[in-house]
């Protein structure tokens, strides 16, 4: 009775998408080579996942092999709970190496020494990439694409029309952001919303900070957990990022702006009219956002980057980055194929050339546009380079800092509490 | 039946109808969205775009229903939703049946034990039955699934049903066993006709929630393409960062349409008046 | 794909017939058992599937957390209660406590309740009771990751002097007010993420409610009419009592779904400024910090908190049964 008058609609519902399934594209035929299947977890959709796919299409057409791509923006959840369960993926994307040394200490990541050559890796990776990606002297991760953290986008445009001038240390930055404070108009956009990850471009900041300020030593000590937050360097880094935000004319909108907005609307207001700012402190990928939500600005004209200026000169040049890493969690043949596409540079050039990315491999060199392959040269050619601490950090600590950065929004004035509980999660996370 | 009271009073009509307003507004604000560009949305109120210029577009909805997979995924779906819908509601009707009407040791505590599963998290029985899956050889495939979202569906179903079969009058059962009917005639011919709310109340609720499931389709089956059901796909139209959210909200609107058919059609299940008169016979 | 019609049919097909084979099957063996064994036999064969798959599904994992409970973070080493000892002085945990208890089983359940009471009662009387009814449920149809994002556009917020996108921030301007961080802000914050839950739940309550009402005797109700009853004494003196037992199950529900909170906090502030939920606090547990032991403490914790649910539901069956 309940079913009768449910099987009209839905047997009709049902040849509907019969006729639509039937236009698809058909199964593919295994041709003469491997054959078989991989799978494949990242957290890629929309253009991303385009992008990944467009990638390995020609690996797929070589080897015969089907990459079975499975996206989700829970990573996290479904990768732990599926290694957890004894359903790894073949392969997958990890957020970060924070998170791949967590797997690869648990015994759960194949050692990638036996599966490339390692000779043309280290011809092609510099140094930095390819250690980030090891654990225990084991190399078991891959960069497959890069960013670039750091730069500060600013419209050209009106910096010409307003004669201000690029600055180039620390000190040239906060007398322009007070120059235009001055002059009535907020200088920085920032806005930290992110839905679970909310804080991250906080992060960002003080990362930058911390390394230009403290240099590449204590970075290091800083993200390894052996440098507390309440040290005096790293407070001072806090506080250096108080000197912005904690000031309502520094920033627009002040702090409801910085937690409520998402990070990637916050970057418009440099092309409104009037600009109501004129500075926005954000990764490479960021430009993407830019022109979706303002069709008509020009790469170049209306926005173009220059790099977080040196604080202090011993650490001048100081770069960081971040990249998205691959993992293989089951050996098998189709996966070592795989693998061993993606780290050549026809491989990451296909994505490149779509937009979007950057690749660590230094011998990727075309890019889609000028401002593209200057981020790419920043990454590669940095005097001193690091990549995103928060990334390498456990993931509880990261997420301690992300919401650390929402607090100290939210309160200036509540540092010292916030920097002891991140001591706190700093003893506990860095245990195992 | 007196007319006037059939028609409702004016405070009556004033009630629902503002609520039902209040409750349509985002929606609809979402569905005006929907078929806005997307610099726009980010940049002006949806009330907007009834006034001039009027800029709309189709381009969200283009582009969701010309994503790759769509079909498919609509038809992974419906595998998953009709016998992850009727195999639980059948389990949970002849277990609500004995819990309702036999006596028996332990009935209530049992009972209680059931409704007490409804608390369970989901996330930490899914690495214990993925352990179980993968050492039947259940993983990826549409049972694994099925079973899954029975076993999840009963606590509820069979909560609310035994309520419903439980409010039967007993006298409906003292006339039928006089009649000589059996238990399964009993529960066939009588209990089962008499909870048709119930049922469809039932039948829509798990429908909705096995329809709109993506944490238990991702871990059992995959989010393979040729398995890959509507939720994990439309989940794949935003990338990462965030971006394109706006193709979320219009695959949404895609979605929903199966569910609301369903709901639909089953309105007619909410009739008054099936006990009426089957009391005195 | 055209293969998958088969499977499915047969998916269909098969297990409900299985069922009731099984059920015929098993009444026919019955038969053959002495008429004093049946009754007690028979209970157990009918709920025996259901049995089985909540035994393996959800009754098995459920005593595991308990067992990972006492054990550390990667489910090595035996520990002892520390876990509970940590959760229990987490302050994340004492504000995601009291937002559950407060919050959300306070508020969400009553105002889910109360609308779908409201309005089971009165679509009732009207003739576009289906259509009303069927937008108060759209909601549930929604996924709540869509539901998330409908909701962060309606309470998003620009900085003053620029034009809100954002619904309820459009009309606090209209009315002469500044724009509010609305989901920034405690403790209104929390009040705004009950509304969504409200929002998506409240049909649920009504289809609920509204399958009970039509099965109030309609003699009932006109006897009492004629004998001059207002519609309020008809509403409380015969309407009500009948649906007690449905209102029941409906809070009952509701309250566990308070406790299990999690999606609209996860999707719109992932318990950020104040907002946080037991359920959030899982999950961080589990998946970022990959502290299966303290994981498993909070769940625990949860499971706990329907106790007194529990407790309640056994009184009111005994009177139930009392009345019978």
């Amino acid at each position: 009775m309940v079913r009768s008058s449910l099987a009209r609609p839905v047997a009709a519902l049902f040849v509907f998408a019969l006729l639509i399934a039937a236009c698809g594209p058909s199964p593919r035929a295994v041709q003469g080579g491997l054959g078989g299947t991989v799978s494949v977890l990242a957290t890629w959709g929309g253009d991303e996942q385009a992008s990944f796919l467009a990638m390995v299409k020609p690996f797929e057409d070589q080897y015969g092999v089907k990459v079975q791509y499975e996206g989700t923006r829970d990573l996290n959840a479904i990768l732990s709970t599926r290694v957890q369960g004894g359903n790894p993926p073949d392969v997958a994307g990890l957020p970060g190496p924070g998170q791949m040394s967590q797997f690869a200490k648990a015994g759960k990541l194949i050692d990638l020494g036996n599966v490339l050559d390692m000779n043309a890796m280290k011809d092609e990776y510099p140094e930095s990439f390819l250690k980030l990606a090891q654990v225990d002297g084991k190399q078991v991760g891959i960069f497959i694409k890069a960013a670039l953290k750091g730069p500060i986008w600013y419209n050209p445009k009106q910096f010409t029309a307003k004669g201000y001038a690029v600055p180039k240390t620390w000190d040239e930055l906060i007398t322009l952001s007070k120059k235009i404070a001055d002059s009535g108009t907020t200088p920085w956009c920032i806005g930290f919303e992110s839905a679970a990850a909310s804080g991250w471009p906080g992060t960002d900041w003080l990362e930058d900070i911390v390394l230009r300020q403290s240099g590449p030593d204590v970075y290091d000590q800083w993200w390894q957990g052996t440098k507390k937050w309440t040290s005096p360097e790293i407070k001072k880094a806090w506080e250096t990022f108080g000197t912005i935000i904690a000031d309502p004319k520094m920033v627009l909108g002040g702090k409801n702006a910085m937690l409520a907005t998402a990070f990637g609307d916050s970057g418009n207001p440099l092309f409104s009219n009037p600009p109501r700012c004129f500075l926005h402190h954000q990764a490479s990928f960021i430009t993407d956002f830019f022109t979706k939500a303002n069709p008509s600005i020009k790469s170049g004209e209306d926005f173009n980057f220059f790099m977080t200026p040196d604080i202090d000169t011993k650490y001048a040049g100081a770069v960081t980055g971040a990249g998205d890493l691959f993992g293989m969690f089951k050996d098998t043949p189709q996966a070592r194929a795989l693998m061993n596409y993606l780290t050549t540079p026809a491989a990451q050039a296909i994505w490149v050339k779509r937009g979007g990315a950057l690749s660590p491999d230094k011998k990727v060199t075309e890019y889609p546009d000028k401002i593209s392959s200057d981020s790419a040269k920043a990454l590669t050619s940095a005097k001193i380079f690091r990549f995103d601490a928060s990334d390498l950090m456990p993931e509880a600590m990261n997420a301690a800092f992300w919401k650390a950065i929402l607090d100290y929004t939210n309160d200036p004035t509540k540092l010292d509490s916030i920097l002891a509980s991140l001591d706190k999660v700093q003893a506990d996370s860095y245990k195992k | 039946m007196n007319l006037s009271r059939r028609l409702g009073t004016l405070p009556t009509h004033v009630t629902i109808i503002t609520v039902v307003l209040i409750w349509t507004i985002p929606t609809i604000a979402t569905i005006v969205n929907s078929f806005r560009p997307p610099a726009l949305v980010g940049t002006t109120g949806w009330w907007t775009a009834f006034l001039p210029p009027f800029a709309f577009t189709f381009e969200n909805y283009e582009r969701v229903l010309t994503t790759n997979n769509m079909g498919t995924s609509f038809l992974n779906s419906l595998t998953i939703v009709i016998p992850a819908t009727f195999i639980p509601i059948a389990v949970a009707a002849i277990a609500a049946y004995a819990f309702a009407w036999m006596s028996f040791p332990l009935r209530n505590t049992l009972f209680l034990l059931l409704v007490g599963l409804i608390v369970v998290p989901l996330q930490v029985t899914l690495v214990p039955v993925l352990q179980a899956y993968q050492n039947l050889g259940l993983t990826g495939t549409f049972l694994a699934v099925w079973l899954a979202h029975t076993g999840y569906g009963l606590p509820f179903a069979i909560y609310l049903l035994r309520n419903f079969f439980g409010a039967l009058p007993k006298d409906l059962f003292e006339a039928a066993s006089i009649d000589g009917a059996g238990t399964l005639t009993t529960f066939f011919r009588l209990v089962l006709p008499l909870s048709v709310p119930a049922l469809a109340s039932i039948t829509i609720f798990q429908f909705l929630w096995v329809w709109n499931d993506l944490l238990v389709a991702l871990i059992f089956l995959g989010g393979a393409p040729d398995v890959a059901p509507l939720t994990v796909t439309v989940s794949n139209l935003v990338n990462s960062l965030g971006q394109d959210w706006q193709r979320l909200t219009a695959a949404a609107f895609i979605s929903t349409a199966l569910p609301l058919v369903v709901f639909l059609s089953l309105q007619r299940y909410f009739v008054r008046g099936i006990l009426a008169g089957s009391v005195k016979g | 794909m055209i293969d998958r019609i088969p499977q499915v049919a047969a998916a269909l097909v098969l297990p409900v017939a299985a069922l009731v084979g099984y059920i015929v099957v098993a009444e026919w063996i019955l038969h053959r058992l002495p008429e004093r064994a049946r009754p007690r036999v028979r209970p157990w064969v009918w709920i025996g599937p259901a049995l089985a798959f909540v035994g393996f599904f959800l009754i098995a994992p459920a005593i595991e957390t308990i067992f990972l409970s006492l054990m550390d973070a990667t489910s090595t080493n035996f520990v002892g209660i520390n876990n509970y000892v940590a959760v229990l002085s987490d302050s994340n945990v004492h504000i995601a406590i009291r937002n559950n208890l407060f919050w959300w089983i306070v508020f969400f359940t009553g105002f889910v309740l109360i609308d779908g009471l409201v309005i089971a009662v009165l679509a009732d009387r009207v003739r576009y009771e289906g259509l009303a009814k069927s937008l108060i449920f759209l909601p549930q149809a929604i996924s709540f990751v869509a539901a998330g994002t409908i909701w962060k556009f309606i309470y998003s917020y620009q900085p003053p002097g620029v034009e809100q996108t954002g619904t309820l921030n459009a009309i606090t301007v209209f009315f002469g007010g500044d724009p509010q961080p609305w989901l920034t802000q405690a403790p209104t914050n929390n009040l705004l993420l009950i509304i969504v839950g409200v929002w998506a739940w409240a049909g649920f309550a009504t289809v609920i409610l509204s399958a009970a009402l039509k099965g109030v005797p309609v003699e009932l109700l006109e006897a009492a009419r004629l004998d001059g009853a207002s519609e309020t004494m008809v509403f409380r003196q015969i309407v009500f009592p009948l649906l007690l037992p449905t209102i029941t199950v409906v809070a009952t529900t509701l309250v566990i779904f308070a406790l299990k909170a999690f999606d609209v906090v996860y999707v719109m502030t992932n318990g950020n400024f104040d907002t946080e939920v037991l359920a959030n606090r899982m999950y961080k547990e589990m998946f970022t910090a990959r502290n299966y032991g303290r994981a498993s403490a909070v769940a625990v914790l949860l499971l706990t908190g329907i106790v007194p649910v529990l407790i309640f539901n056994l009184r009111r069956f005994r009177e139930q049964e009392a009345i019978r």
